[in-house]
């Protein structure tokens, strides 16, 4: 069984999707069990898959037992391990909301929740190329059908954008992965760093093309600058709790990027190294800039929300960007921070416009909360979280990030970050204000049901557990930075039987 | 060989990109699945156009690489799926929205210029 463990992420929300497509129009009770019950188990193995990375030991997963470099590996480390825990975190909550009515807004919400699950997670654990991409085409794919969950003109048109840019996206990731393969002959991830280490030169070119195209790729999935337009519209479109599971989406772009490029392009690959850097780091100061204005000008919580998603997207390139395993250490605390947050957020902008009736999410005057106390309570804990003000985990995240900065990038990265972060602060209180302060009119919006108040807690909670917790947490991140700044550790762990061929 | 492979691939590519920035759904469909064939043929290629190739390695040197032909397969069924997924898209887009339009409404003749 514990062999099995690895590959256990990815088959457990397959079956349970394919069981629940026979229950479509079955009880909603029992979907709503299955579903819960998926995403709970998913939680634990996930957390016992950490427990047996946090050792340092990198192990695989081989496929029908063909061994790498010739078979399809799932490999699990520090990082992997870390992100699908996330994923299933983040998840539990997102699903637990849904199940108060925003799953028979259409069919099949279930079903395809944990076909999205599937896909997030064979993203993180595959170590093939060739599998990121279909395992992005899973995830894309429920994803499609989950933002347009419901239907509506709203949701229709930004899934038209979405769907057509990352069709789009996917043409361009097939084009370089087969540039790739045509320079290197392998898809392996592993045996790829360890052929480009010997690569003959006339191939270089291709590499590099190659490269910098699987950069568009996943920029276009991180919503870096100018690849980040189908992103506020998509999220603010999106049913709350699919909006919140997207939190992870972004992140999935940055972690390919984080994977690919200090595996494959590290240090090992010799003038090929670190090709990225140089474009991430402006490229991040520039999301974090559009993003910030784009914070300001929102009219709409969802979008404001959205936007912070961003923020939070140039922040963590900015780590990327400066590459030092400090740095990949405190984006990757942010990164949890980050995703954890928003997603709650995400929840929370739902539960204000439900009950502020005809008003919902715009930042106009409206009908007055019902149970504004305790919402108050959670957007004030959320908005301090994600703008990053002390004494919750943004704080941390981002101070952990701006002392590794050094030189002229800390002279780009403090000024702008900061001036991020006062100005998340003004529109979260403007937001705040007008949502909980401006109103006319008598309260009779409904009472909110308990499970998408948990939802809510759940994630929002994460912010001051992630303080109480962060030693162990720096701990665990420093570790995950040092695993990837030493690749050979992982190669060495894939392909050390090479050799004795069966 | 690979020049006329190579030019079939670009041009496929070519059209495929002008489609897609069209403003109407049907052209932007048409061209994404223009791209998603010319990706199909550069796949393809890249591990080498080989004719007469032995199919499995048998002491010969000339063979034919099987990779790209299954990664091609698994190309051709995912991009298949995309496609139908968005025409069905496309249409409801233009039931909801009234009109064909990417952007969901109509410009006017020289919007762009006031």
């Amino acid at each position: 069984m514990s062999t099995h463990l690895i590959v256990l992420p990815v088959v457990v929300p397959l079956v349970v999707g394919i069981l629940l497509l026979f229950q479509r129009q079955g009880s909603v009770r029992l979907k709503r069990l299955v579903g819960v019950a998926a995403t709970l188990a998913l939680l634990l193995i996930s957390i016992a898959l950490v427990a047996r990375a946090a050792g340092g030991e990198v192990t695989y997963y081989a496929l029908g037992d063909w061994q790498p470099p010739f078979g399809i590996v799932l490999v699990l480390d520090r990082l992997s391990a870390m992100m699908v825990l996330l994923t299933s975190i983040l998840a539990l909550g997102a699903v637990v909301f849904a199940c108060a009515g925003d799953d028979e807004r259409g069919s099949n919400f279930h079903g395809l929740f944990q076909w999205q699950l599937m896909g997030i997670n064979g993203a993180f654990l595959t170590g093939d190329l060739f599998n990121l991409f279909v395992f992005f085409e899973v995830l894309l794919l429920a994803s499609y059908a989950l933002l347009l969950h419901g239907g509506g003109k709203e949701r229709i048109m930004s899934g038209v954008h979405y769907v057509v840019l990352n069709l789009a996206g996917s043409s361009l990731f097939l084009i370089s992965v087969g540039m790739l393969y045509g320079a290197t002959g392998t898809l392996n991830m592993a045996d790829m760093a360890v052929r480009l280490s010997e690569l003959p030169a006339e191939h270089e070119g291709l590499v590099v093309a190659g490269a910098l195209m699987l950069l568009v790729v996943f920029g276009l999935k991180a919503a870096i600058l100018p690849l980040y337009f189908w992103l506020p519209k998509a999220y603010a479109a999106a049913p709350a709790p699919v909006a919140a599971l997207f939190a992870i989406m972004t992140k999935v772009g940055i972690y390919a990027i984080l994977r690919v490029y200090s595996l494959v392009f590290g240090e090992a690959a010799g003038p090929l190294a670190d090709l990225e850097q140089g474009w991430v780091w402006w490229l991040s100061l520039g999301t974090l800039a559009v993003a910030t204005i784009g914070a300001l000008a929102a009219r709409d919580l969802r979008l404001l929300v959205a936007y912070l998603v961003l923020v939070s997207v140039g922040t963590l390139l900015a780590g990327i960007g400066i590459g030092t395993p400090a740095a990949v250490s405190a984006l990757l605390y942010y990164l949890i921070h980050t995703t954890l947050v928003t997603g709650g957020l995400f929840l929370l902008a739902e539960m204000i416009g439900t009950q502020r009736g005809k008003a919902g999410t715009r930042l106009v005057k409206g009908q007055p909360l019902r149970q504004s106390g305790r919402l108050a309570v959670l957007f004030f804990a959320g908005a301090v979280a994600v703008a990053g003000m002390p004494p919750l985990s943004g704080a941390i995240g981002k101070t952990l990030l701006m002392a590794t900065a050094e030189g002229a990038q800390r002279a780009w990265l403090w000024p702008i970050l900061l001036l991020s972060g006062l100005a998340a602060i003004i529109a979260l209180s403007r937001a705040g204000s007008t949502l909980f302060w401006r109103s006319t009119g008598s309260a009779d919006g409904q009472r909110l049901p308990r499970r998408q108040w948990f939802g809510v807690a759940w994630l929002i909670g994460a912010a001051p557990l992630m303080v109480a917790l962060a030693g162990p947490l720096v701990d665990y991140t420093d570790a995950t930075a040092e695993q990837l700044a030493h690749p050979e550790t992982l190669t060495g762990a894939l392909l050390n039987n090479e050799g004795d061929a069966p | 060989m690979e020049s006329l492979y190579a030019i079939t691939t670009g041009v496929l590519t070519a059209c495929g990109l002008y489609l897609v920035l069209r403003s109407r759904t049907f052209p932007v469909v048409v061209g994404l699945t223009l791209l998603s064939y010319a990706v199909n043929l550069f796949l393809f290629s890249m591990g080498g156009l080989t004719t007469d190739g032995a199919a499995l390695i048998n002491g010969v040197k000339e063979y034919a690489d099987p990779l790209p032909q299954a990664l091609v397969l698994t190309a051709i069924v995912i991009g298949f799926a995309m496609t139908a997924f968005v025409v069905i898209l496309a249409m409801r887009a233009r039931s909801e929205a009234g009109n064909d339009h990417v952007d969901g409404r109509k410009h006017e003749v020289g919007e762009g210029r006031r």
